[in-house]
């Protein structure tokens, strides 16, 4: 082939790697998912170099400090401060700490649960998946909420609790896309000859089916991992998740609520920065379906 | 579809049965029942007789037996705090949280239906995009946070609607709307979907060839065929509705199920959570069979797989 012929073939297909630079700067919603999930990663990790307080330092003297935009706002606290004095921007830098802990925690406890019984429900399929599935529809009927509040009233609110109750019920929606993903892939020729030449089940599962179905469990785990953050500023807020005087962004939604007439921003700051970090995360999610798999746009 | 129907009947009777065992040892893991029955001031002979009194001596297989056949009588026990039946107290909260939960659900369909419809008509227009917009940022928006923004705004602001209370419809209006608007963006996508599928099938076009107008084709050709998942899901999402009802009920004060469910919580009072947990379980239950068997009665294809 000479040269002239290699370079047109170029211009025609451009490599992998250029389609999926293009793909992914072509992307405004992963382009701000991802922007916005980095800042908030170096927010939480550098949180004591950034945060000009100690998040857990009262001062009555200085208490409900209107923040910078208002008339009266001091540089000193530039979000204001709370009920108790304490300065609100650190606050709210520490608490992403613990919304993505939380999302994190939970999504990996959830998705191994989920993905486990998903893959096994769609490789054997009979029986086993009818137990599967029952399991997944008797989760489906319990009222999430509900019994996660139920469950933290009788052992007590703390990180690990709120964290291994989310985890124990959010795996439904791992196990519904898992199941079906396997059950796709597993009727595919190669996973039909992996076993004509002897595999056993585990090394199909491992080595055949899960790289194919990478792409979906990614996909449900940024969603659940959304999920569960909204889930626990939610428990918070009604006073049965993280206790005080941790800063969870939902219980400071909830101890600025009296406040909620005079100070509104003591609610409103901590919500945006709830609704913007479940914003990129769900934003990431949409966007590495659509990359990874430009045939599943809809 | 007698024989899907048996089927799907038996597993939700399945389901009905282990959300009942999940219930009944959701009040056993709260502690020592007699304990809580007696009070604090009670002596070990007071404990000990109530045991015996209320059955709590026995084997728990029997305990459990003698539970579910009450619960069938329509008998939850008696609330450890009011010392009233359980039944009772339900009778007089459900209503209120089928009220939210219909009027909910009727907000997010009047909603999401005619937006999913729209977009698909004109995929990729700006409409389309606004509708895929609206549902991306819905999606991410804290219910607890969004109820109060509203009642920050229509309530303490504007003093258009009241902030707290259950007497008359406009109480019901904020409620239904920071419950309602979570469901719209499945509600709109799935309509929007079903659309675009049924739109480039081969009796639209016949249709649309023998000269119908467009009005005539979108209505009664199209979108009756587009919203039969539509009605699915929506079952599904009304029972996820009656469950979210605890975090909108606690928030406008509104004396339904669910902030029956937080109060009980709070005081500890597991009777009443227990019979809540079951009753919102079996709601669910009873509402995503019907959907099941209204989908396969509809469209043959699922009763046949």
């Amino acid at each position: 082939m000479t040269a002239e012929a290699l370079d047109s073939a170029k211009i025609l297909e451009p490599s992998p790697v250029t389609q999926l630079r293009r793909r992914i700067f072509g992307h405004a919603g992963f382009l701000f998912g991802a922007i916005v999930i980095a800042a908030m990663l170096a927010m939480a990790l550098l949180a004591p170099l950034l945060a000009p307080y100690d998040p857990y330092d009262q001062d009555l003297a200085r208490r409900v400090i209107n923040p910078i935009w208002h008339d009266d706002g001091k540089w000193a606290h530039p979000l204001g401060t709370d009920q108790l004095g304490r300065d609100y921007l650190s606050r709210v830098i520490y608490g992403v700490r613990i919304s993505l802990l939380i999302g994190f925690a939970t999504m990996i406890i959830s998705g191994v649960l989920g993905t486990a019984l998903g893959v096994v429900a769609g490789y054997f399929g009979g029986r086993v998946d009818m137990v599967i599935t029952f399991l997944i529809t008797t989760r489906l009927s319990m009222p999430v909420v509900l019994v996660a509040l139920a469950v933290v009233a009788l052992v007590g609110g703390s990180l690990t609790v709120v964290i291994s109750v989310l985890g124990l019920l959010l795996w439904d929606r791992f196990a519904v896309v898992m199941r079906s993903a396997t059950m796709q892939v597993r009727a595919l020729d190669y996973v039909a000859a992996a076993q004509a030449i002897g595999c056993s089940a585990a090394r199909i599962v491992t080595t055949e089916i899960m790289p194919n179905i990478l792409n979906a469990l990614i996909v449900v785990a940024t969603l659940e991992m959304a999920h569960a953050i909204l889930l626990e500023a939610a428990l918070s807020f009604l006073g049965l998740g993280v206790q005080p005087p941790l800063p969870s962004w939902g219980l400071m939604v909830a101890e600025g609520k009296e406040y909620m007439f005079f100070s509104p921003w003591l609610i409103t700051i901590p919500g945006v920065a709830l609704f913007l970090l479940v914003l990129a995360i769900n934003l990431l999610g949409d966007g590495i379906r659509d990359i990874t798999a430009p045939e599943n746009r809809n | 579809m007698l024989a899907y129907a048996a089927k799907r009947i038996c597993l939700a009777l399945l389901v009905a049965l282990t959300v009942s065992i999940i219930s009944f040892g959701l009040l056993r893991l709260s502690g020592d029942l007699a304990q809580a029955l007696a009070g604090q001031s009670s002596t070990a002979a007071d404990v000990e007789a109530l045991r015996k009194a209320y059955g709590l001596d026995q084997p728990l297989t029997v305990q459990y037996l003698e539970w579910a056949g009450k619960v069938l009588a329509g008998d939850f026990g008696d609330s450890f705090f009011f010392k009233e039946p359980v039944a009772a107290m339900l009778a007089q909260r459900l209503p209120v949280t089928m009220l939210l939960g219909a009027s909910a659900l009727t907000f997010a369909l009047v909603l999401a239906v005619p937006l999913g419809v729209v977009a698909a008509m004109r995929p990729n227009s700006w409409i389309d995009r606004l509708a895929l917009t609206l549902a991306v940022l819905g999606q991410a928006l804290p219910s607890f946070w969004f109820a109060l923004m509203l009642m920050i705004v229509f309530g303490l602001t504007l003093r258009w609607l009241p902030i707290s209370g259950t007497g008359t419809w406009q109480h019901f209006v904020m409620p239904s709307i920071a419950l309602g608007y979570y469901a719209t963006p499945a509600i709109m996508r799935l309509t929007r979907a079903g659309m675009m599928e049924v739109m480039a099938s081969d009796y639209i076009r016949t249709a649309r060839a023998k000269g119908l107008r467009m009005p005539t084709v979108l209505f009664k050709h199209a979108l009756r065929n587009a919203v039969i998942p539509v009605v699915a899901l929506a079952a599904v999402q009304f029972g996820f509705m009656l469950g979210g009802s605890i975090v909108i009920e606690t928030i406008f004060a509104l004396h339904g199920v669910g902030y029956l469910a937080w109060e009980s919580i709070t005081r500890a009072d597991f009777p009443v959570v227990q019979a809540i947990v079951l009753v919102l379980a079996s709601i669910y239950v009873v509402l995503t069979l019907l959907a099941d068997l209204l989908n396969a009665f509809l469209d043959p294809r699922i009763r046949i797989a």
